[in-house]
């Protein structure tokens, strides 16, 4: 009886490189393919997502200028990519048929009852009122967290006050959501009975966004009236 | 007689067969329950994760029996695991390509899928052991058994908590939804009663087994 | 005003439980949770290696994000998640050995545990900074713990009780899970 052990074969170092360079070189091929295929369609998706969203809360307008509100205040278009440099903030200028000026929209994200609930608001310069609000994406209770979308009391909130403090730095009133049925103040938010999380994540989504965006916004008017 | 060979012979049946009932992933293995739980809040969902998991199966399963001579067997998990990731991240692009909104119901668990115990236990038992064709086949029947287990739990999820099948309204408007079956909770029950009704059946079969072997 | 450390750290234990509300980290819930002593130290080593995932996702996106490669941000995570894992074996095996045993197969199984890959693709999808991910892996991989030595104590003292067969294994746990789930529930909004 052979009495030898016998040694189970490892593979020697450079099959193995050569073996995994040869797989992380397959897998690298096929996730580059699939991303350059589907970048266009990906991109197309984005765009007529933001479109149809913005169309809604900005009832007149007709076309979308993107545009980024840098923190020295300045405005300018966003470039493609979408990338958001830090500190700046992204927003929709909404024109009509006539390419005037029609509402401003930006996305404000806040947490809600199971994950971030993402929102578009519209808000009017001339007026200094948030007008309306979409939800873009939300994960809140069926029947409780979604009723923000349909309540009647609670869309009867806006048009809300946003007006910019005398300072420029940011509003004048911060928007904040109050219990049912205390609401005083034209810039406060009712909650709805038993939804009061997800009415929350709506008063905080507008508020830090607003803080932002809407004090950079009133300088640059010219800059975003005419379609560029 | 010969078996008739080729993708319809009887070995390939039984491979494609062993998914789908005997080792269903979610209702006999009891795999991958992650996603199984987390997206079927309704039919729609289910079948598309169903869907995304059948092609990551496939996929991986077909690459790893391809080079199932040249991979090192010290690595092989890892190996397993980029493989099983690149075609995870292809699924992820081309499902933002098809539906933006689908996307974003199903979330992070698309990302999920490359950690689903089914596609990486079928890879090492299974695909590093066969040849293409009979790896592929049977990581389609889990596949498909995967599917029809988020099916059968995104439905009743779906028809419970919110009234309707795949978007359709099954019970009018005076309907009461049940709406925990939507929440999180729902969705253990919901399986533990599915896996409740197939313990219930296997007893009953194996004590008609029992009987029967008795009178005879 | 960006989401505190402390409340983003109570959401992950508490309100938005990574296994009973999140579904994250079920394999593991459902299979060791059967004694405690098995529990509690899985409970550990998955916090662990969570913490761990988390800060290599956070400077990996870094990296990642700056040379515009972030298609390759999945292969990358779970690559690191891999060899986290292994590092934390060779660790235990060297210094603890009675605890390397004890676990068994279920440490390198932390690799496909959802908790840890969902731990760096949830803190990247909600765009957190450095401590906010640290609290947030830090809090899930407690909330984790919680959820498994809960079922864990409920399934010891189970036990000893008359439970009809047909619903013995999984499908109990299960039913103690959505329980669990339900009671879960009661912290909403606990965060703040």
């Amino acid at each position: 009886m052979n009495a030898e052990v016998i040694h189970p074969q490892t593979t020697p170092t450079l099959a193995m490189i050569r073996t995994l360079g040869l797989i992380a070189a397959i897998c690298g091929l096929i996730i580059v393919s699939a991303y350059q295929g589907t970048f266009d369609a990906v991109q197309e998706n984005k765009r007529i997502a933001v479109e149809r969203a913005v169309f809604k809360v900005i009832p007149g307008a007709r076309s979308i200028g993107e545009y980024l509100a840098l923190p020295d205040g300045r405005v300018e278009k966003a470039g493609a990519g979408g990338a958001v440099p830090a500190g700046a903030v992204k927003f929709y200028a909404g024109y009509d048929d006539a390419g005037s000026l029609a509402g401003i929209a930006a996305e404000g994200s806040a947490k809600g009852y199971a994950d971030n609930v993402r929102i578009l608001f519209a808000y009017d310069q001339a007026t200094s009122s948030i007008t309306a609000f979409g939800v873009v994406a939300m994960r809140e209770t069926p029947g409780i967290g979604d009723k923000i979308l349909v309540d009647k009391d609670f869309l009867a909130n806006f048009p809300l006050e946003a007006k910019v403090a005398a300072d420029l730095k940011a509003l004048a009133n911060a928007i904040v959501t109050v219990k049912h049925g205390t609401r005083t103040k034209p810039w406060e938010i009712d909650a709805i009975s038993g939804a009061t999380i997800t009415s929350r994540a709506v008063g905080k989504a507008i508020n830090d966004a607003a803080q932002i965006l809407l004090p950079r916004i009133g300088p640059n008017l010219d800059k975003l009236k005419e379609k560029s | 007689m010969s078996q008739p060979s080729g993708i319809l012979s009887a070995r390939n049946w039984d491979e494609l067969m062993e998914g789908i009932w005997r080792q269903n992933p979610v209702f006999v293995m009891v795999l991958g329950m992650c996603p199984a739980l987390a997206v079927t809040v309704s039919g729609i969902n289910g079948l598309s994760m169903g869907i995304a998991t059948t092609f990551v199966l496939v996929c991986s399963c077909g690459l790893v029996s391809l080079l199932r001579k040249l991979i090192p067997k010290e690595v092989r998990i890892a190996t397993y695991i980029v493989i099983i990731a690149t075609f995870v991240t292809v699924v992820d692009y081309v499902i933002q390509a098809v539906s933006l909104a689908l996307y974003d119901a199903l979330g992070a668990f698309i990302q999920l899928i490359v950690v689903n115990c089914v596609i990486l236990g079928r890879a090492e038992a299974h695909a590093s052991k066969n040849t293409p064709v009979v790896a592929m086949t049977n990581a389609f029947g889990m596949g498909i058994g995967f599917t029809i287990g988020l099916l059968a739990l995104g439905c009743v999820r779906e028809i419970l908590g919110a009234g309707t099948l795949f978007g359709v309204s099954l019970f009018g408007a005076n309907f009461q939804p049940w709406v925990v079956m939507v929440l999180p909770p729902g969705g253990f029950f919901v399986l533990g009663a599915w896996l409740l009704l197939f313990s219930a059946l296997a007893r009953r079969k194996q004590r008609k087994l029992t009987e029967a072997a008795q009178n005879a | 005003m960006p989401e505190s450390a402390a409340s983003i750290f109570i959401n992950a234990l508490l309100a938005n439980n990574f296994v009973l509300a999140m579904f994250l980290g079920l394999c593991p819930f459902l299979g060791v949770s059967n004694k405690l002593e098995t529990a509690f130290p899985m409970g550990v080593a998955t916090t662990f290696v969570m913490f761990v995932a988390s800060l290599c996702a956070f400077g990996l996106n870094l990296l990642l994000s700056t040379f515009h490669l972030e298609f390759l941000r999945l292969i990358s995570y779970i690559v690191i998640i891999a060899s986290s894992v292994q590092l934390v074996e060779m660790v235990l095996k060297k210094y603890s050995p009675t605890l390397f045993r004890a676990l068994g197969i279920y440490l390198p199984l932390i690799t496909t545990n959802c908790a840890v890959l969902g731990v760096a693709l949830f803190q990247t999808a909600r765009d957190y900074d450095f401590v906010q991910s640290v609290a947030f892996s830090l809090g899930g991989g407690a909330g984790f713990m919680l959820a498994l030595v809960l079922m864990a104590s409920v399934r010891e003292r189970l036990q000893l009780s008359d439970v009809p067969a047909v619903a013995q294994g999984t499908a109990l746990t299960l039913m103690l899970a959505g329980i669990l789930s339900l009671a879960f529930m009661g912290f909403a909004g606990l965060g703040g």
